[in-house]
């Protein structure tokens, strides 16, 4: 089909869909460091399509062992690239519908004012005890810390330091409860309602580590779900890219 | 065999923990059951409720609290910087202490419902033969006790094992200092590697049955209705 054509096409699905007012429920596997702005796209969904979308968030570990054993979700939003390809590898999700709707970008925080500086000295300087990561064989952005220490050569150095939350969520929990001086999380993490939450940080310059792609996938529940169509298509909207960028995500 | 050494670091350091574990817990629980057991204080059932709280309480709660006072805003965390002993979340010394309470009610409840039992009877006679309250407390009630005893310690000991909850809100995850068995396995679960989590997986529950099987046949045989009389 020509590009044209689809957009007609999917243009007859949404308004076939609201001229027969069918509103539908969409259920949404959804990478916890999303969690925020999902709900405010979600909002935005509902009040724009009529549809609802339902949320469920958690790890994507997790999620690929729950989609594999049948769970109803007809959409997923992972933390990564590898699962929405590996599940539509396996059967479990729909070719083509995999894309992009975010790029994580990586912070080193500490809710204490000045302690972290703009340039990452402070990792240097090693006077810390703990240094906070995500466990990078489970998240994407421990993985992107652990190549940012490689990169700047204190991998070796700081090892004995390194303490693992099994996410970045619990990583920031290490952080904020004070048992870590410092940590490396999402950069969405520290913004709430659109401004930065209360502390320092060292935004990680992107040439440290592999790009954080964030992927979508229409599930094998969703094929054919107008609802399920109707949310993949929001997201890469322009005003979901606003909400997403406000969240401290590049596109 | 698909297990790592990770793994094995981790079969190793779980084992090391809840045997300190269980041995702490028998020091400390059994005062507390004798205590329970015997005392007219009315503070008894605040006490008994305070020790049975790990039972109803997810251990996400326990992890979470006791991270917060262990750490440095903590008023524990306080003290232990203050004698020098640095800060327990993330340390070994931090997971056993925080097993103990964890596992608490799993040893005092057996003892305790052992000396209550018991009776007060044999002691009793142990006083008008003249033993001193300390001779029998060793010589009656902790002979008498005996299967209270082995189950408690069975218990504490198979429960430590166990654990998830809290190790993963205090542990972060070293290896070979904080990353024990049930950590290793939801670590292989979530990074999709299935058969290592089956290997370490499908051994705890033989474990598991192998104890519990051996405890029951140890105390079973007497607490069959109709046996024993």
């Amino acid at each position: 089909m020509q590009p044209v054509f689809r957009r007609l096409a999917l243009f007859a699905v949404l308004a076939g869909a609201a001229l027969t007012a069918r509103a539908e429920e969409v259920s949404v596997a959804v990478a916890a460091n999303f969690t925020a702005p999902m709900q405010k796209i979600a909002a935005e969904f509902e009040k724009s399509t009529g549809h609802k979308a339902q949320l469920i968030f958690g790890s994507t570990g997790k999620f690929y062992a729950q989609i594999k054993s049948g769970a109803p979700f007809q959409l997923l939003l992972a933390a990564d690239d590898e699962t929405p390809a590996r599940l539509v590898k396996e059967g479990d999700a729909v070719a083509g519908s995999q894309f992009t709707y975010a790029i994580g970008k990586l912070v080193l925080w500490s809710p204490k004012a000045g302690y972290v500086d703009d340039k990452g000295e402070v990792l240097k300087s090693g006077k810390f005890e703990h240094l906070a990561i995500a466990n990078p064989k489970l998240a994407p952005y421990g993985l992107a810390a652990t190549e940012t220490l490689k990169a700047l050569g204190l991998a070796d150095g700081l090892q004995s330091k390194i303490v693992m939350g099994e996410s970045i969520t619990q990583a920031q929990q290490f952080v904020t409860s004070g048992s870590a001086e410092l940590g490396f999380i999402a950069f969405s993490q520290i913004h709430k309602d659109g401004k930065l939450i209360e502390g320092s940080h060292w935004l990680v310059p992107a040439r440290y580590y592999s790009p954080i792609r964030q992927d979508l996938v229409v599930l094998s529940k969703g094929k054919g779900s107008a609802a399920a169509e109707a949310l993949a298509g929001f997201l890469r909207s322009r005003g979901a890219a606003e909400i997403i960028k406000s969240y401290g995500y590049d596109l | 065999m698909v297990l790592t050494p990770d793994d094995w670091m981790a079969v190793r350091l779980t084992l090391e923990l809840a045997s300190l574990v269980t041995v702490l817990l028998l020091l400390v629980g059994t005062p507390i059951a004798w205590w329970l057991a015997t005392t007219r204080s009315r503070f008894r059932n605040v006490v008994g409720a305070i020790v049975a709280l790990p039972i109803v309480l997810p251990p996400t709660v326990l992890g979470f609290y006791l991270l917060i006072l262990m750490g440095p805003n903590g008023p524990v965390g306080q003290i232990t910087h203050w004698l020098g002993l640095g800060r327990l979340p993330f340390t070994f010394a931090g997971l056993v202490i925080a097993s103990v309470f964890y596992s608490l009610p799993f040893v005092v409840q057996p003892i305790q419902n052992a000396f209550m039992s018991m009776g007060a009877r044999p002691l009793e006679v142990a006083a008008t033969l003249r033993a001193s309250p300390w001779d029998s407390f060793v010589h009656v009630a902790l002979p008498l006790a005996r299967p209270g005893f082995i189950t408690a310690a069975v218990l504490g000991f198979a429960h430590t094992v166990g654990e998830f909850g809290v190790v993963l809100m205090i542990g972060g995850n070293i290896p070979g200092k904080t990353q024990v068995l049930s950590v290793q396995i939801y670590n292989h679960v979530e990074a999709i590697e299935y058969a290592q989590a089956h290997g370490l997986a499908a051994g705890l529950v033989v474990f598991s049955f192998l104890v519990l099987l051996a405890l029951y046949s140890v105390g079973g045989a007497r607490n069959t209705l109709g046996a024993g009389r």
